[in-house]
């Protein structure tokens, strides 16, 4: 190990303003910081840091992520498997590499365009990479359906770390959350290739494995199937479960369930957004469950979609939504009504999750900004009658 | 029994190296020295010339737009150099130490007998005044505005920090005067911690209130305990002391008419041999203290003061006017850790549950000096606010005082914080920021703007 730390200090000069190498410092400074802990110690106020920092913090959440995309590869697979009628035949690990094989190149394609642009950014910027497109780039994957093409993935990609994160200054500095963007612009720019019922399983084989789905076949989410006026074929333990047709990560409420979990354990989510969201979204299924509008449950209405996903990993997103804990219920309980909202109210879209979220990254700072108000307004007062 | 104040918010960060509640003796060699940046925003005159003669009490420079205020010389000895950094910017005043001490008498007081002006005019006098801070910006304070209310902060819960209770231990009758005089001037406020002895006997004095503060650190800082008494507003001045010490001055000064600048300082910090405490004279060498108390062979951090609001300091550097410690830790610019935004990283301390210090019970950790993160903005939300227990949205004011937006950072209640306020949210912080120092510069602007 000492023999890398000696490598790295050796080419490290290359990197450094006037070495040959100089137009990758970016890369290098990301690959190093990625290795090795920076030895940089405290130059003014406290002289001992925690041992947190944005890296780890950033790998929570991807760690995180994988109960949901290791389960969206085999619900990949077993939805295709299904489809052609073979899925008793086959084993475990062939449904789960079949999955596999479908969703890498999607992880693949984000990452590399998306941390490409982060690179070239930071390096023109003269900043460090930030970690925060870690999380994107596994995000983004989660959340479309596994039928999109990966050109059009590059360019949503692309259009959401340049206009969605990086001109507004970065990580930290964004309004919307980049993933959901990145699916927005999809679902508006190719709605053909994000919604419909022919985009939810994969439909070719790949090295061999999988079947070729017929042409035309079809095969719409439950929520997709509401939207159609249509009887709701899944049962609620596959909802829960996740073996419904849907976008890759969002199916399995339990594998989120376990995302969440360690979310909240390290406290990186905020559990009152995160529930909260809960609440909006269950009263409000509630209250449209006793008018008769909307023809499922209302806890299906929680299970279904991106409902879990979105309540777990985008309205926790801690630079997009509200930033005071008082504002985080607000933030929270709007966001789970409104995609109830979107859902039953809307017949364009069968899905609100994805607008909810977006609407309520919009006006977090102004909830916020009512938040502090009354604290400064408390401040006002307290001056004027000493 | 005096008002409990009960804090939930904070953190008590528990290190390596705590010392003992046992006294070594140590002879000084002779080297002292006044540092006027341990006087927070005052520009020194030096009024004294090298070779000069001066008794402990003299002044050795003054703040130049108040000269009235005067600090004191630690000891009587000959003014050996007044060493300047750029710009001529004065950056001690040395004094070697006769071999006999002479002291300037200043005459025992009746406190009981005094007003408030008197007991201004005694310690602008005697050159200890301006020991004593003021919200709003935690400067030294000047003599121009009287304080509505003076609070006093006996309590030291930074990590490693002496322990006041066992600092006061036989000198009680001194802080007592110190407060009775306090109290001459406004209101004095007393924060204790719920272990304290003091209760008993400051209850008993006129015009002033003890409370008990009860919670993890930042409890002891003098701001947190404003905020919770009586809060600065725009236009009001109050006077603190968050150096307990300060206290014994003043009543030691009352009762001997001497100034004597002895302070029990805490010898700590994972890197020292044998952590204990010392009693010392403000400014005096640290290297008797250091020498042989720590390897000399590893890379260290000294650090006048704790590890959260301290000073780098070296090997000769010298005591500062408010360090009630002396901390050494490793540096660890050599560490090398490999991946470590991965790896469990079991000896580390971490508010994150990523981490698993916080299931180590009572277990003491060994920190370094290590930044150990990249600077970003800030991302996390409410991390600020878990350990800053005051009425305040940090993370709002600290985005007001980057943005340099003064209105905003007034509504925010930038008049009530100082920066060791912030500096457990910066030990916190995920994302690195230096906030001390950007509170500081923070104050400072503000304070021009507002002269």
């Amino acid at each position: 190990m000492k023999a890398l730390r000696n490598y790295l200090n050796k080419v490290k000069p290359n990197f450094e303003e006037g070495g040959k190498l100089h137009a990758f410092r970016s890369l290098f400074d990301g690959f190093e910081t990625f290795l090795y802990v920076p030895n940089d110690t405290a130059r003014t106020g406290v002289h001992i840091h925690d041992a947190i920092d944005s890296k780890r913090i950033m790998s929570m959440v991807v760690l995180a992520l994988m109960p949901a995309m290791l389960f969206g590869m085999y619900n990949v697979g077993y939805q295709n498997y299904l489809a052609a009628g073979t899925l008793a035949q086959a084993s475990f690990f062939e449904l789960f590499f079949f999955g596999f094989l479908a969703v890498l190149p999607k992880i693949l394609v984000s990452y590399i365009v998306g941390l490409g642009i982060e690179f070239a950014w930071a390096q023109w910027k003269g900043e460090e990479i930030q970690e925060g497109f870690l999380v994107s780039g596994i995000l983004i994957p989660l959340i479309i359906p596994v039928n999109c093409p990966l050109w059009i993935l590059a360019i949503a990609v692309a259009f959401a770390v340049i206009i969605g994160k990086e001109i507004f200054g970065g990580t930290g500095m964004n309004i919307f959350n980049p993933a959901l963007l990145c699916r927005a612009f999809l679902f508006f720019a190719y709605p053909t290739k994000m919604s419909g019922d022919q985009v939810w399983v994969a439909n070719d084989s790949i090295f061999g494995l999988g079947n070729t789905l017929p042409d035309g076949f079809t095969m719409a989410t439950p929520l997709g199937q509401i939207g159609q006026g249509a009887e709701v074929t899944a049962s609620l333990n596959d909802m829960i479960i996740g073996f419904i047709p849907g976008s890759i990560g969002e199916t399995s409420v339990i594998a989120i369930a376990l995302g969440a979990l360690l979310l909240l354990w390290t406290g990186i989510a905020s559990w009152k957004t995160m529930l909260s969201v809960f609440v909006g979204g269950g009263l409000m299924a509630c209250c449209f469950e006793s008018l008769g509008m909307t023809p499922i449950a209302w806890y299906e209405h929680l299970v279904l979609g991106g409902f879990c996903f979105g309540a777990v990993f985008m309205a926790t997103d801690p630079v997009t939504s509200c930033r005071t804990e008082c504002g985080k219920w607000i933030y929270g309980f709007i966001i789970g009504a409104m995609a109830v909202i979107i859902r039953v109210m809307n017949p364009g879209y069968p899905e609100g999750m994805m607008l909810a979220i977006l609407l309520m990254n919009m006006f977090a700072p102004t909830i916020d900004h009512f938040v502090v108000e009354r604290n400064i307004s408390k401040r006002m007062k307290r001056g004027g009658t000493k | 029994m005096a008002n409990v104040i009960k804090l939930r918010k904070g953190l008590d960060i528990r290190l390596q190296g705590r010392a003992e509640e046992q006294k070594i003796q140590l002879k000084s060699n002779g080297s002292y020295a006044l540092v006027p940046d341990d006087f927070e925003g005052i520009t020194p005159k030096v009024v004294v010339k090298e070779g000069d003669h001066v008794r402990a009490g003299d002044a050795l420079f003054v703040n130049k737009q108040y000269p009235e205020v005067s600090f004191a010389s630690p000891v009587s000895g000959k003014v050996t150099a007044v060493e300047r950094g750029e710009r001529r910017k004065v950056l001690c005043v040395k004094v070697e130490a006769d071999a006999k001490q002479e002291y300037v008498d200043f005459g025992k007081k009746d406190v009981a007998k005094m007003d408030g002006k008197a007991v201004v005019e005694v310690l602008l006098q005697a050159g200890i005044f301006g020991y004593i801070n003021q919200l709003p910006y935690a400067v030294s304070t000047t003599p121009s505005t009287m304080p509505k209310a003076i609070f006093v902060s006996a309590l030291r819960d930074k990590p490693l920090a002496c322990n006041f209770d066992y600092e006061v231990k036989g000198q009680e009758q001194d802080f007592v005067t110190g407060v009775q005089a306090l109290a001459k001037i406004a209101k004095t406020y007393v924060g204790i911690g719920k272990l304290s002895s003091l209760d008993a006997q400051l209850s008993a004095l006129s015009n002033v209130e003890v409370n008990v503060f009860d919670g993890p650190c930042p409890a002891g800082n003098v701001g947190v305990q404003v905020n919770h008494l009586d809060p600065v507003n725009k236009g009001e001045v109050v006077w603190t002391i968050g150096d307990p010490t300060v206290v014994l001055f003043i009543g030691r000064l009352l009762n001997t008419g001497k100034v004597d600048l002895r302070r029990t300082v805490a010898l700590c910090g994972s890197e020292v041999k044998k952590p204990v405490h010392v009693d010392m004279l403000v400014g005096e060498e640290l290297s008797t203290l250091l020498s042989n108390s720590y390897d000399a062979a590893h890379h260290v951090r000294i650090i006048n003061g704790n590890v959260l609001t301290g000073r780098q300091t070296s090997k000769d550097g010298f005591l500062g006017a408010h360090s009630s410690e002396v901390t050494v830790i490793p540096e660890g610019d050599d560490a090398d850790e490999m991946l470590g935004w991965i790896m469990p990283r079991l000896n580390q301390f971490s508010v994150n549950r990523s981490y698993f210090s916080w299931l180590c019970g009572k277990k003491e950790f060994q920190a370094d000096a290590r930044i150990k993160g990249g600077e970003r903005h800030i991302i996390m939300s409410g991390e600020y606010d878990k350990v800053l227990p005051m009425d305040i949205y940090g993370e709002y004011l600290i985005k007001a005082i980057i943005t340099g937006d003064i209105d905003r950072q007034e509504q925010l209640g930038i008049y009530e914080i100082s920066p060791e306020d912030f500096a457990l949210a910066e030990f916190v912080d995920s994302s690195k920021l230096e906030l001390q120092r950007i509170v500081r510069e923070g104050l400072n602007i503000l304070r021009k703007e507002n002269a």
